[in-house]
């Protein structure tokens, strides 16, 4: 196939990209080596939109961030993905780290960050109440927001879709060849012909970008453990709780997510592996323990799973967009960490710009920037599920339980534009096994439902695509 | 010969010591504290038996196979032997609770019965 | 609005025993709502034998057992409703439902019964190390895949937790020709039945390690291996005790917990020790008109003292229903000294019969005593040659030994060696 721009990765950068160019008309094709979008970093990070006073004035990372930040609850509203705005705070516990508030402030203000207020103890204390005694004081900054990351990244990409941009799974760019103009991407079997290439590759920019002989890019993969608490202590966060950050990123937060669940993480630990997901126990000791200091009431109980995930850590300590010395066709998008899922939009206006700079195109006339959002039966109002059921019967049939997901949103995922092929790509559009249990009850109602709607044995069904399946052969 | 034996019969869960002859008389009966855990050493050590729960495939139901088990118990030796021949049956939708599934399994008298209904799709 | 006198919240061994015997007790206005596609509840996976030897006096498979009493509810006309969830239980009794057929459903009701049973503990809430490849399920869910859907889960099998399900699944397992690598249990004892490990474990040669547990996953995309550790008195992994053990498969049997999602919304209160509603001899919660019966209540080790429970609450709800019920002047049950919980909490000393406290043991005792105490009074002692957290024990509680109580006096059950 011939496109005129190829995005290597559909995480939520490459995804938001993909989306911004097919305002033009442009053939775009957004690429992944996955079976879904957001399998990367995207799925596994703080989920926080974050105000922006953390990063040094004058870099990309505190432009783009005051700038995403800002457009953030309007594209969320757009593509019917869940945005609070909820604000954070930075909590100080020493006099030493007070002094850090007043400097964040400070850089927060030369940023461009609305709203910064240094909230006394007992303003903390009213905002937060379960917050330590120990705490002092906290910066508060009313622009931050939590989003959830794989819903904004797979409403980019199913609009991107819907828009005519081309999602191809499952291709993992092995080499890219420069001839006449246009690349050849290719995975060992099949081929992409494109003109430009992004590579929004995530932890694996380096390794894309070293395809046509950059290499200018040196990322570590930095992981992040986190552990997810049940909607039961929900209310113990309001907002996004940070400690004072340190020179390994912005430390433990304690935050309620949009779905009303409470996050604690990350850690931060450089790794070589970029597959390394792994939890460690360790670890996730660790995590509690540094969350209590903000919050003291947490406990293991509450905690329903735990994850991990990879940011792509860059020596240039900012975000690298620009066109690659090598191939002015070929713009890097690397070393996308914190605040990257906040700039995500921002850095996707300023990569179309680029992009549209060095090849001229016009905007479409029929572009669409609304993605519908999903029916979300379990925020309907009992009217409103009558009407909903009267309509399809697919919605009187609840999937899962803990979280009220139904048939009908199921199928929907399933048949969506570039929509769910497997087990967790189901859970992260839909939430089903994502309450308490975890999967043990609908499970294998979900694994039945994806293999009736994709016309395939349940034994095809993996829990995330290549080897991940869920059964093996008939017992007889 | 000297078998250890867990006991079954009750929660308890002794721990009973068989001492067998050559022959394969049954000597001695220690460390039961009642009489059913003599007799469940003595079964246990002459003819070890157990029930059989599995499933046969079914064709044209509602589900790929219907649970069944031995109608009585069976030799404890032969549960794998018995497992290859039920899974090399087959039935027919609609199964009622109670059907023969398996006649008479491996000439031990016992019937292989479906433990459950198998409506056809 | 529909309008009945009793709503039944699922139709397992619970839900269908305490409606058969609400309407022998003389209530006709019952409907059972079940979320499954047939009546039955768990026991429709559980293929193995050994239900029904107190109930029946006779050894039964799972879905035997469920399949006399849905036998029976076809016989007494009560009315049912598969594939149906009940989302919400109000203040005033409404519940409401939805299936695709009716769609949403209104129900007026004078009388609920909770009988919605349990889920199993997922391995969030161990929080065990590593990747989160696939491979790593309950064992119910593995159960419902080999036993109803007829495939197989995995082919080189490590189980963690020695509870019943775990063990079960073990030989069902190999039976069907998996290789089970072995059963890892935490404790130091295993909360399963005797029977069980002989016939399920050492029948097949499958090792049983205690005090040892899975301390991380292995594997990308298909689980590849676990690692395995022995664990101290405080049951924290032993540095050097780690080993490899190479499988596809982690089936997880680590426990029940009652799913008590609506019990809590409508604000009943909670024992925070079973995980279910507080509840009085007649298995009437803190909200009038509301029963609970079955593992939503306490998880049971036989599904025969389910059917016995459950048929107590439905002729508690029978009698609320029909205003038999008796003023309340309760006195509580309180669990110590080895004596974890004990069901029911609190007992109406104006009830005219016996009633049964059930409890469980929080370790393993041999050559126990049982003593039942009120208000510091001796009032029972038995004699126990064996006493185990997997098995449920009972004292009951004599009519005149009632009558002698007064309000707001407690019931102490302890076990002394």
């Amino acid at each position: 196939m011939n496109y005129d721009v190829a995005v290597v990765g559909a995480g939520v950068i490459g995804s938001l990209i993909a989306r911004e160019l097919t305002r033009y008309n442009l053939k775009i094709a957004l690429v992944e080596k996955c079976n879904d979008m957001a399998m990367g970093t995207s799925k596994a990070n703080s989920a926080i939109v974050h105000a922006g006073f953390d990063a040094k004035p004058g870099t990309l990372k505190a432009k783009l961030n005051v700038e995403g930040t800002a457009i953030m609850p309007e594209i969320c509203r757009t593509l019917g993905v869940p945005f609070k705005p909820v604000g954070s705070l930075v909590v100080a516990f020493s006099d030493e780290e007070l002094k850090t508030l007043n400097e964040l402030l400070e850089r927060g203000n030369i940023n461009g960050v609305p709203g910064l207020e240094i909230y006394d103890k007992e303003k903390l204390k009213e905002a937060e109440p379960f917050i330590s005694d120990e705490a002092k004081a906290a910066l508060w900054a009313p622009s931050a927001g939590i989003v959830c990351p794989y819903e904004l990244t797979i409403a980019a990409a199913e609009n991107a879709v819907v828009n005519g941009a081309d999602f191809i799974r499952n291709f993992e760019v092995k080499t890219i060849d420069f001839n006449n103009g246009n690349f050849r991407l290719s995975n060992g079997e099949n081929e992409i012909n494109t003109k430009f290439v992004v590579n929004a590759a995530g932890v694996y920019c380096d390794e894309i970008a070293a395809l046509i002989g950059d290499n200018s890019i040196h990322t570590t993969p930095r992981k992040g453990e986190y552990m997810l608490c049940d909607k039961s202590i929900g209310h113990l966060a309001n907002h996004t709780i940070f400690q004072c950050p340190s020179k390994m990123g912005k430390g433990i937060l304690v935050t309620p997510t949009v779905d009303g669940n409470l996050l604690l993480g990350p850690s931060a630990l450089d790794i070589e592996d970029k597959n390394d997901v792994a939890t460690t126990s360790d670890t996730l000791a660790d995590i509690l323990n540094i969350a209590k200091k903000s919050v003291p009431c947490l406990t293991a109980r509450e905690v329903i799973t735990s994850f991990a995930g990879l940011r792509a850590h860059c020596d240039r300590d900012d975000f690298i967009i620009e066109p690659s010395d090598k191939n002015s066709q070929f713009i890097n998008v690397a070393g996308i960490e914190s605040p990257g899922l906040s700039s995500a939009p921002a850095i996707a206006l300023y990569v179309k710009d680029i992009i549209i700079k060095a090849m001229p195109a016009d905007e479409k006339s029929n572009f669409n920037p609304v993605r519908e959002e999903p029916v979300r039966f379990r925020h309907m109002s009992n009217e409103e599920r009558k009407a909903l059921i009267e309509k399809n019967p697919a919605y009187g049939r609840i999937i899962c339980r803990c979280e009220t997901i139904t048939e009908g949103e199921i199928i929907d995922a399933i048949n969506a534009p570039a929509g769910a092929r497997d087990v967790d790509g189901v859970k992260r559009r839909t939430r089903a096994g994502m309450g308490r249990c975890q999967g043990g009850f609908c499970g294998s109602k979900v694994v039945e439902l994806l293999a009736q709607e994709l016309g395939v044995e349940i034994n095809e069904i993996t829990k995330f695509g290549g080897n991940s399946k869920i059964l093996y052969e008939r017992t007889k | 010969m000297q078998k250890n034996i867990i006991c079954v019969a009750c929660p308890m869960g002794c721990g009973v010591t068989v001492e067998i002859a050559d022959n394969g008389d049954i000597l001695s009966i220690t460390g039961n504290t009642c009489k059913r855990g003599d007799a469940y050493a003595r079964t246990e050590c002459t003819n070890p038996v157990r029930s059989l729960a599995t499933t046969v495939k079914v064709n044209g139901g509602i589900h790929n196979v219907v649970p069944c088990k031995s109608a009585g118990a069976i030799p404890k030796d032969k549960i794998m032997d018995c497992m290859a021949v039920i899974n090399a049956a087959e039935a027919k939708a609609p199964v009622s609770l109670g059907d023969i599934l398996v006649e008479n399994i491996l000439g031990t008298g016992i019937n292989i019965v479906a433990t459950n209904h198998c409506p056809a799709k | 609005m529909l309008n009945y006198d009793i709503v039944v919240i699922g139709g397992g061994p619970a839900g269908m025993a305490a409606a058969l015997k609400a309407k022998e007790c003389g209530v006709d206005s019952i409907l059972i709502l079940e979320r499954a596609e047939t009546l039955g509840g768990i026991l429709e996976q559980c293929i193995h034998t050994g239900f029904g030897l107190h109930y029946f006096g006779e050894e039964l498979s799972g879905p035997e057992y469920a399949d006399r009493f849905i036998q029976l509810v076809d016989e007494q006309e009560i009315e049912y409703k598969t594939d149906t969830m009940a989302l919400e239980i109000t203040d005033n009794n409404v519940v409401y439902a939805i299936n695709k057929v009716d769609g949403l459903l209104e129900i007026q009701t004078k009388a609920v019964i909770l009988a919605m049973g349990c889920r199993e503990r997922p391995r969030g809430a161990l929080n065990i190390a590593g990747t989160r490849a696939s491979g790593v399920m309950s064992a119910g869910t593995a159960q419902k895949y080999v036993n109803i859907d007829g495939y197989m889960p995995g082919k080189k099998v490590v189980i963690l937790g020695s509870g019943d399900i775990g063990l079960i699944m073990a030989r069902r397992m190999t039976l069907e020709g998996a290789e089970v690598k072995c059963v890892c249990e935490l404790m130091p004892y295993s909360s399963g039945l005797t029977r069980n490990i002989v016939q399920c474990l050492d029948d097949f040669n499958i090792p049983l390690h205690l005090s040892c547990t899975v301390i991380d996953i292995h594997g990308k995309e298909r689980v590849e291996g676990v690692t395995i550790a022995d664990v101290d008195e405080n049951r924290k992994p032993i540095p050097g005790s780690e080993r490899f053990i190479e499988c596809d498969t982690l089936l997880l049997s680590v426990g029940l917990i009652p799913e008590n999602e609506l019990t809590r919304a409508v604000g009943i209160e909670l024992d925070p020790v079973t995980s279910g509603a507080v509840v009085d001899e007649y298995r009437e919660t803190s909200h009038k008109g509301v029963f609970a019966c079955g593992n939503v209540l306490h998880v049971h080790d036989l599904v025969d003292y389910v059917t016995l429970e459950s048929q107590t609450a439905g002729e508690g709800a029978a009698r609320y229903v029909l205003g038999k019920s008796k003023n309340a002047e309760y006195v509580t049950t309180k669990g110590v000294n080895g004596v974890r919980y004990i069901v029911p909490q609190k007992v109406n000393i104006k009830n005219d019969g016996d009633v049964k406290l059930y409890f469980r043991v929080g370790q393993v005792y041999k050559n126990a005593k049982i003593v039942a105490k009120y208000n510091g009074e001796e009032l029972i002692r038995r004699k126990r040659p064996r006493l185990a957290p997997g098995e449920m024990e009972d004292v009951v509680i004599k009519n005149d030994m009632l009558k002698n109580f007064a309000e707001g006096g407690v019931i102490e059950i302890s076990v002394e060696v």
